[in-house]
């Protein structure tokens, strides 16, 4: 093969490659730049090498020991969600009316969580769950004398964050799970119930296996948000009481901005996008695989 | 072990038909032998797919019965029947290998190990299939899916009657023969009433003893390959089988002459006459027209003719209708006007679309 070689052809990448640059290049190494130095403002630096990634990764540090802490804790409040979320969207998306008005219905009130902005949401649960005055806080304490107050008890503040998320996020998962059952040709339903096949049969042999696809996408999109968010705990919470509920991303704002350590925070900052790279990295990789596996769908 | 017997069946997809319009499915009744091969052919919206949803148990039908050997089955559901069937796109069990496709139907009806296991092994024989029954069934081609699909209603022992909604659809050109002549011997090593739907004449009468020929939500022949080749029961069975169809024309019927135009066209035998309200045709079929020499038969005027390497089809016209004859590839075609002239016993008279029989004989 003579294909002619122009390197000038290199020039009409560069629109792209400019927006890159500035887009996210430009600012990454900014980031990058105060990782590896130290400063106490007025333009002073101080070249501090890898020492607060060392610092960062090792645990018997005040600040490795913070990483891992709100790690730990982002962590379990994204296996928490997901662990009730996907099932539930599922649950719910089977439930749902195949045909008619109610369809219309069900897809508008099951969106409209998805439209609140996040800290309308966080500002909502906030009202909503005060044991004095919020309407689910009052009924909890005070009716079913229950005590639950976020902003004291560990559990209330989990279970106020964790309800929240599943209230503003499982119709996500729903609509997904919704979309890939409508997708499943009748003749699968037709020939199960020829086969003679149980409703639970039916669920584990064409319902799940079809929804295999969007739910990867919906666990992806799901631990993605889940592990990013910040706005909701922190309007409800502030990463209370204690640091019960400090997770990456409010740990994260109070060292850069609360203590202006601007080097710890950016050496943060490059491992928790690095951690988001990895696993988005990882969901590619199985979900091309899952496509390489069934390169005709019938 | 089935027998299916079509009782004054009638469907329509509204809720209250009133004219004959709204069925989909006009009144019919029939009888389908135990073992038959049947094929149901027509054009797509004839209502062949609703008369096999029908028999499968997917559809109710607004009146009438289906009974599977005498037993009432109208409103029993589809896994109650003794029936199989394999739809236009193969549905196979994504998860689970060919083996495990196989044994589904007769693991959810509680049926012991050693007998799946028998059972799959004698089908997987059958299909052709026992070097794949270790494979997932998810990476095989469409026609390894379809004869899994078939599979899945032969290894279970008490199906009557399987039912094919044009199964061949997806399939590769080239494969659709070998599928098609295997269905055929899988048929006839099984006990088993077939039903196979397709808008193919070809599939039709390659796979099937008896055709069930449909047109507008009716039976409009129920006959051998051979009968309606032969003797179309209806114009429209004339013109959907055979390639080119069967020359339809407007004629007026005098006793054992069909006049066409100027045309006087013999009969094999006298017609009472038909009335001035019924609409006239008479059939023939391109095979049983010929050049005539002399002054024999009628004058038409050529068109064109199409080689097709077997026999030659010359497109002619009589009095302004297109009229197809098939001459032999050796035959010699006159630049100079053509006469042809039919067979009088394959010369058929139709009333309304329905044939008349002869007034002599039947």
């Amino acid at each position: 093969m003579d294909k002619p070689l122009y390197h000038r052809a290199w020039f009409l990448v560069l629109p792209a490659f400019l927006l890159v640059v500035f887009n996210a290049v430009v600012p990454m190494m900014t980031v990058v730049n105060y990782s590896v130095q130290d400063t106490f403002g007025n333009n002073q630096f101080f070249w501090n090498g890898i020492g607060w990634y060392q610092e960062l990764l090792d645990p018997s540090t005040e600040l490795g020991g913070r990483f891992y802490d709100s790690l730990g804790r982002n962590l379990l409040f994204s296996a928490i969600i997901l662990a009730i979320e996907v099932p539930l969207g599922v649950l719910v998306a089977l439930s749902m009316p195949r045909a008619g008005w109610r369809v219309a219905a069900c897809l508008v009130l099951m969106a409209l969580p998805l439209l609140v902005p996040w800290n309308v949401v966080g500002t909502i649960w906030q009202i909503f769950a005060r044991e004095d005055i919020g309407l689910f806080g009052y009924f909890v304490n005070h009716i079913l004398g229950i005590t639950y107050n976020y902003t004291s008890g560990v559990f209330s503040a989990w279970f106020t964050i964790v309800v929240m998320d599943v209230w503003h996020w499982t119709s996500l998962i729903a609509l997904l799970s919704y979309a890939g059952l409508k997708s499943i040709p009748d003749a699968y339903y037709q020939a199960a119930a020829i086969d003679g096949a149980s409703r639970w049969a039916v669920f584990t042999t064409i319902q799940l296996p079809k929804l295999r696809r969007v739910l990867l996408i919906g666990v992806l999109l799901r631990f993605m948000d889940s592990f990013m968010i910040y706005t909701e705990p922190f309007v409800v919470t502030g990463g209370g009481p204690g640091n019960s509920t400090t997770i990456l991303s409010i740990d994260l704002v109070k060292i850069a901005l609360g203590q202006f350590d601007l080097g710890k925070a950016a050496a943060m900052s490059i491992v928790y996008n690095l951690i988001i790279l990895a696993v988005c990295w990882v969901f590619y990789t199985v979900m091309t695989q899952v496509d390489a596996q069934r390169p005709k769908e019938g | 072990m089935a027998r299916i017997e079509l009782n004054r069946l009638a469907h329509s997809y509204k809720a209250h038909p009133s004219k004959p319009s709204d069925f989909a499915l006009k009144e019919m009744t029939h009888t389908w032998e135990h073992g038959g091969a049947y094929a149901l052919l027509g054009p797509s919206g004839c209502g062949k797919t609703t008369l096999l949803n029908i028999i499968s148990g997917l559809v109710t039908p607004s009146q009438g019965a289906v009974l599977f050997d005498g037993r009432d089955v109208t409103r029993l559901p589809t896994e109650k029947r003794n029936i199989a069937q394999v739809f236009q796109f193969p549905v196979i069990y994504d998860t689970m290998t060919v083996a495990q496709n196989l044994a589904f139907p007769l693991k959810n009806r509680g049926v012991d190990r050693a007998t799946i296991d028998r059972r799959i092994a004698e089908v997987s024989r059958m299909l052709g299939l026992e070097r794949e029954m270790n494979r997932p069934a998810r990476g095989l081609t469409a026609d390894m899916k379809q004869k899994i699909s078939l599979g899945r209603g032969l290894v279970r022992a008490d199906v009557g009657a399987i039912l094919f909604d044009e199964p061949l659809t997806v399939i590769d050109p080239h494969m659709k023969w070998l599928l098609r002549a295997q269905l055929k011997r899988v048929h006839e090593e099984s006990d088993v009433t077939m039903i196979y739907v397709t808008h193919d004449q070809t599939e039709a009468l390659t796979f099937a003893d008896k055709v069930v020929v449909m047109y507008d939500g009716e039976v409009v022949q129920l006959g051998t390959p051979q009968e309606l080749f032969e003797r179309p029961e209806h114009t429209f069975v004339g013109y959907f089988i055979g390639s080119p169809g069967m020359n339809v024309l407007p004629a007026r019927i005098e006793g054992d002459r069909a006049h066409v135009g100027a045309a006087a066209i013999p009969l094999g035998a006298g017609y009472a006459p038909l009335g001035a309200a019924v609409k006239s045709e008479i059939g023939i079929r391109p095979e049983f027209l010929r050049l005539a020499a002399g002054t024999d038969g009628f004058s038409v005027a050529l068109k064109r003719v199409e080689d097709i390497g077997r026999h030659k089809i010359l497109r002619c016209e009589l009095d302004g209708r297109p009229l197809a004859a098939i001459a032999p590839e050796a035959a010699e075609i006159p630049a100079d006007g053509i006469r042809l002239s039919a067979d009088p016993a394959h010369v058929h008279v139709y009333a309304d679309g329905h044939r008349v029989p002869a007034a002599g004989r039947a």
